[in-house]
């Protein structure tokens, strides 16, 4: 079943139109690539649907026009938004961050559980756990990001480029932790990457976009194999 | 020995009414990131409130409790339609935006009630107790409990209770917060609403002692915005200690430094805050802001 469908989805930022006519559908459970060249709108798409640009078209999620939405209502859908740059919230503890991704439960033992599982997933945050977001590492940063979406219990997570400005090995591990939580939670997951071997261990299917539109659409497999789509988009 | 322990109490007494005022600067700061310039023009205003329940014959502890929840909704109003329109922006602007609601707070407390000194009843008794030989207030002594009470409930509140986490995320990034679901504008509201309500308590405490005036919390403001430099604008502990070593300090220096005396002692809070952002711009109490970049 279709959880997310995005149809002839524009959006700009004041007259500037960044996105013109994106389409693309996310099935319950599944995990969808969004690839593209830098400028070309992959997370000016994750910003509509997390409603923090102004969009036209049509945004479904589970059936429902979320179009027009505030951040903090997509969000209570169960739409979690992991933005590039993470995002973490830095005067407060690695603890905290994870309580605010709570906020919006209840049960206190089931979130105590779900902080134990976050400091297992990422077991670097364990030792961190006291410490002010701000004094973390890059990826210690987004591992907690990724950790506090986590902690909303989501059906989909919008991942905008956790590989951003980490080491390779760092960016390696916080996908194996992204893949484990995919495995182990189900939640589907939207997913903006440059780097197409991190993007392709973690997607089923992707949709390339080129200056604000699809213009191709694929399972990983199949636009694994195209040597023009790699040297054009991914850079690799 | 008397005088020092009379000159130590009294300023003791002075001091708390600038933590009252320190600590509703502290709370809009940790649940918005401004510093609210208006907040003792707001605090005037609040009082103006109570006493004008007071003229229709409303009982004291009433009007009081009438003029907290006229100041939630003043603050949550003010934040919703004046102050929201700049958070986005530069916080600069945003601060000069307060500096102005302070001249419009007081200008409306002036048209409606003039510049004339307003007595103002006291909730606590007027008697006096001697306490190791220096004569304290009742009045004084219950201001500065009730102050201390506030501070404590205020840090529970901030680190203790799930609205003071979402306070202070959203005073952190409050496009990042509204990702976890935090309804951003309804949390800052709130922050603004309890910082007017704590202004409220602070402006009917203190009105008694400084009798009503548009501009009765002028000079506090400055004393408070001294008290939450040295303290760190993060901790209401630290901005109460603070606040009441300043009002003790500037007592024993007018008394006991000659060439300083009464007239010079404003300048006492001023040298502090030089020396503090110097040596510790965090404050003594505050947590150094880390920015990585």
């Amino acid at each position: 079943m279709t959880l997310l469908e995005l149809v002839d989805v524009t959006a700009s930022y004041g007259p500037v139109q960044v996105i013109d006519g994106v389409s693309l559908s996310v099935p319950e459970g599944g995990s969808v690539g969004i690839l593209g060249a830098n400028g070309a709108g992959k997370t000016t798409t994750l910003r509509a649907i997390s409603g923090t640009v102004r969009t036209g078209g049509r945004i479904t999620f589970e059936g429902r026009d979320i179009r027009g939405l505030r951040p903090d209502q997509v969000a209570a859908l169960g739409i979690a938004h992991v933005p590039e740059g993470r995002g973490t919230l830095g005067q407060l503890s690695v603890r905290e961050n994870l309580m605010v991704g709570a906020y919006l439960r209840k049960g206190r033992k089931a979130i105590a559980d779900d902080v134990d599982y976050c400091l297992e997933l990422f077991p670097q945050l364990r030792d961190r756990v006291g410490s002010r977001a701000a004094a973390l590492s890059g990826g210690e940063q987004q591992m907690l990001a990724v950790g506090r979406a986590f902690m909303a219990k989501p059906k989909l997570l919008l991942l905008d480029e956790a590989s951003l400005g980490l080491a390779p090995s760092t960016a390696k591990t916080v996908y194996d932790a992204i893949r484990r939580l995919r495995r182990e939670s189900g939640i589907a997951m939207l997913v903006v990457e440059q780097n197409a071997n991190l993007a392709f261990s973690l997607v089923d299917t992707a949709t390339v976009l080129e200056t604000g539109r699809n213009v191709l659409t694929g399972t990983s497999a199949e636009l694994k194999g195209m040597d023009e789509i790699r040297r054009a988009y991914l850079g690799g | 020995m008397g005088t020092f322990i009379q000159l130590v109490v009294d300023g003791l007494s002075t001091g708390s009414i600038y933590a009252a005022l320190a600590l509703a600067i502290v709370l809009v700061n940790q649940a918005t990131g401004l510093i609210n310039f208006a907040q003792g023009g707001m605090a005037v205003l609040s009082a103006y409130i109570a006493y004008a329940f007071l003229g229709l014959g409303v009982p004291l502890p009433l009007a009081i409790l009438v003029a907290v929840v006229a100041s939630f909704l003043l603050g949550a109003l003010a934040e919703r339609f004046l102050v929201r329109r700049f958070e986005r922006g530069d916080p600069d602007t945003a601060v000069v935006v307060t500096i102005g609601l302070l001249t419009l707070v007081t200008g409306i407390s002036a048209l409606l009630w003039g510049y004339n000194n307003l007595g103002f009843p006291s909730l606590f008794p007027l008697t006096s107790v001697e306490i190791l030989g220096a004569v304290v207030s009742v009045r004084s002594l219950a201001t500065t409990v009730t102050i201390v009470l506030i501070m404590v409930v205020l840090q529970l509140l901030f680190l203790r209770t799930k609205l003071g986490l979402a306070l202070r995320a959203v005073a952190d990034n409050p496009g990042s917060a509204a990702f976890s679901g935090l309804p951003v504008g309804r949390l800052l509201m709130v922050g603004w609403g309890l910082a007017a309500t704590l202004g409220a308590i602070a402006g009917v405490l203190v009105a008694p002692q400084l009798t009503l005036t548009p501009g009765m919390l002028d000079t506090a403001l400055v004393y408070a915005l001294a008290a939450v430099i040295l303290g760190g604008l993060s901790s209401p502990i630290g901005c109460v200690v603070a606040a009441s070593a300043i009002g003790v300090l500037e007592n024993l220096v007018a008394v006991y430094v000659p060439l300083i005396g009464h007239d010079l002692k404003i300048a006492v809070p001023f040298v502090l805050i030089f020396v503090i952002l110097i040596l510790r711009p965090q404050g003594l109490f505050g947590r150094k802001v880390v920015v990585r970049v």
